[in-house]
């Protein structure tokens, strides 16, 4: 597989057709798995990395499950290659930074990848579009069910699964859901969310920034428990309990803002579309802003001449890596902002 | 802990930036956070949260320094270096740490001490057989209160009457 194949597509997960699309983006799970009888990555030197990347990547490549299947090896990539897998939500910043031999299993269509020798031996994910934990949460078991009876994973009764970082021992698992949520900010109640998340043990992270900073509206929501609880409870009080209600929070505001509000949202979309379609050097963050301004505006009706889709499509291709990967050369900041800026252009005009 | 700039607050968002190299925190309560202008924008990682945990742990016992510097024979790690990095060196270290690492998991993880989650196909090789056992109960009673759960009393019975013959 050539990372040029993906770099001209969206990903996957990012589906305007499956339900809630407008509000809930993406659900993720991650499970975080070690080998017995071996130390953690960050112990092990370049030798015992190796022996681990062996014994994970034969055994991965062979599930029949999943289809059309790659290894990219992260240690020999280039740092560009690297970018754009993290921008892909493909590969952890953790293991482009890292040392030694590692790497990544990805599945074609996107929506499995096994990274090797990250912080954890092994950290599975399974991506779906929109708000679909349980399909995530049968496909992930099965797959670790199909690697942990080939291979003996580091497991005690009373702890489960151990980990490296003690907050992902015991079931490993990380669900994630990502949601794009402009009215909650608008109607300044982030603050009440972010709260209410700290309450419920959740953890709120800004997504499509860089390092933590939230850019664009779009927040990832994810447990921080994992041991003493069972990974089908997780699964369950996200899908049926804390999504849909803050996508009920978001949709009560956005109906807020339509009585309320409406020139004021009018003008902020309008503003968005007029900079987007005419600017001529606009850097990764002002883009993924605006872009999320015209996202709203065309899930609350408010904009119809553009479909969402190429809104989508623009949330990837203006990111750095992807524009540098398309253009087929490395970019300087100043060459991507012009690139970026001409790509939004065409798309929107 | 306190917010650093109203100093009343308890500090909710924790700030770290990196500049040259150089490592700065910032702890604000929500209300100077806006007024800052960092809302949320950079909540604190887990794992940063576990190392200010644990950095908090060790200014409340004055933990015993030799005792700290114990490393854990199978990958060299002390609960010194665990306290820095946030992270272990080895499956091992769980049990070698005991009660030192019982609390900060405790801590971290909503003072849940005990795994309720799946078992992995492959747990009953020579050096876990003894640990077979108990697993086998925790499994049976995770699957007893699934079918509490789902109101399935002729399952439940039977899987009541297999946790008999094991204990
Ligand atoms: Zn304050
Ligand atoms: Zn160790």
């Amino acid at each position: 597989m050539r990372l040029t194949d993906l770099s001209t597509k969206t990903s996957r997960w990012f589906d305007p057709a499956v339900p809630l699309s407008d509000i809930v983006i993406s659900s993720r799970i991650r499970l975080a798995r070690n080998l017995a009888g071996h130390r953690f990555t960050c112990r092990c030197d370049e030798e015992e990395k190796q022996k681990i990347l062996d014994l994970l990547r034969q055994p991965i490549l062979s599930l029949s499950e999943l289809g059309d299947i790659a290894f990219i090896d992260i240690a020999q990539g280039s740092s560009l290659e690297r970018d754009f897998l993290i921008e892909r939500q493909l590969i952890s910043r953790h293991l482009a930074a890292g040392r030694g031999p590692r790497g990544v299993v990805i599945a074609k269509n996107e929506l499995f990848a096994a990274q090797i020798n990250e912080e954890d031996h092994l950290r599975l994910q399974v991506l779906a579009a929109g708000l679909d934990l349980e399909k995530c949460w049968q496909k992930i078991n099965s797959i670790d069910n199909a690697i942990g009876e080939k291979i003996q994973y580091a497991f005690s009764p009373r702890y489960g699964f151990l980990t490296a970082c003690p907050t992902n021992l015991g079931t490993g698992i990380r669900v994630s859901v990502m949601m794009h949520l402009p009215a909650l900010k608008m109607t300044e109640q982030l603050k009440k969310l972010f709260e209410s998340a700290k309450d419920m043990n959740l953890a709120v992270r800004g997504l499509f920034g860089e390092g933590t900073e939230a850019v664009g509206d779009f927040f990832q929501i994810s447990n921080q428990v994992t041991l003493g609880v069972r990974e089908e409870k997780i699964v369950e009080d996200f899908q049926t309990l804390i999504i849909p209600k803050i996508v009920e929070y978001e949709r009560l505001a956005r109906d807020k803002l339509l009585v309320k509000d409406v020139n004021i949202l009018d003008d902020k979309i309008s503003r968005a579309l007029a900079v987007l379609k005419n600017a001529r050097l606009i850097s990764s963050h002002e883009a993924m802003f605006l872009l999320s301004n015209l996202r709203m505006g065309i899930n609350m009706g408010r904009l119809k001449e553009i479909p969402i889709e190429t809104i989508n499509e623009l949330f990837m291709l203006t990111q750095p890596a992807h524009l540098q990967i398309n253009k087929g050369q490395s970019l300087n900041a100043e060459q991507r902002d012009i690139l970026r800026a001409e790509t939004l252009r065409t798309k929107l005009n | 802990m306190q917010c650093q700039i109203c100093k009343t607050k308890t500090a909710t968002v924790h700030l770290t930036e990196i500049v040259d190299g150089q490592r700065t925190e910032s702890h604000l309560c929500q209300n100077c956070a806006q007024k800052e202008g960092v809302t949320i924008k950079s909540q604190l990682s887990l794992n940063e949260l576990l190392g200010s945990l644990i950095a908090a742990h060790q200014q409340d016992e004055n933990i015993d320094s030799e005792k700290s510097r114990r490393a854990c024979p199978n990958c060299g790690i002390t609960m010194e270096q665990f306290r820095k990095q946030a992270l272990l060196g080895c499956p091992n270290d769980y049990e070698f740490f005991g009660d030192d690492l019982r609390q900060i998991i405790e801590k971290t993880q909503d003072n849940n001490l005990t795994h309720k989650g799946k078992v992995p196909a492959q747990t009953q090789t020579s050096s876990n057989a003894r640990l077979e056992e108990p697993n086998k109960a925790e499994e049976l009673k995770r699957q007893l209160s699934l079918a509490v759960e789902k109101e399935d009393y002729e399952l439940a019975a039977k899987i009541r009457d297999q946790l008999k013959t094991l204990q």
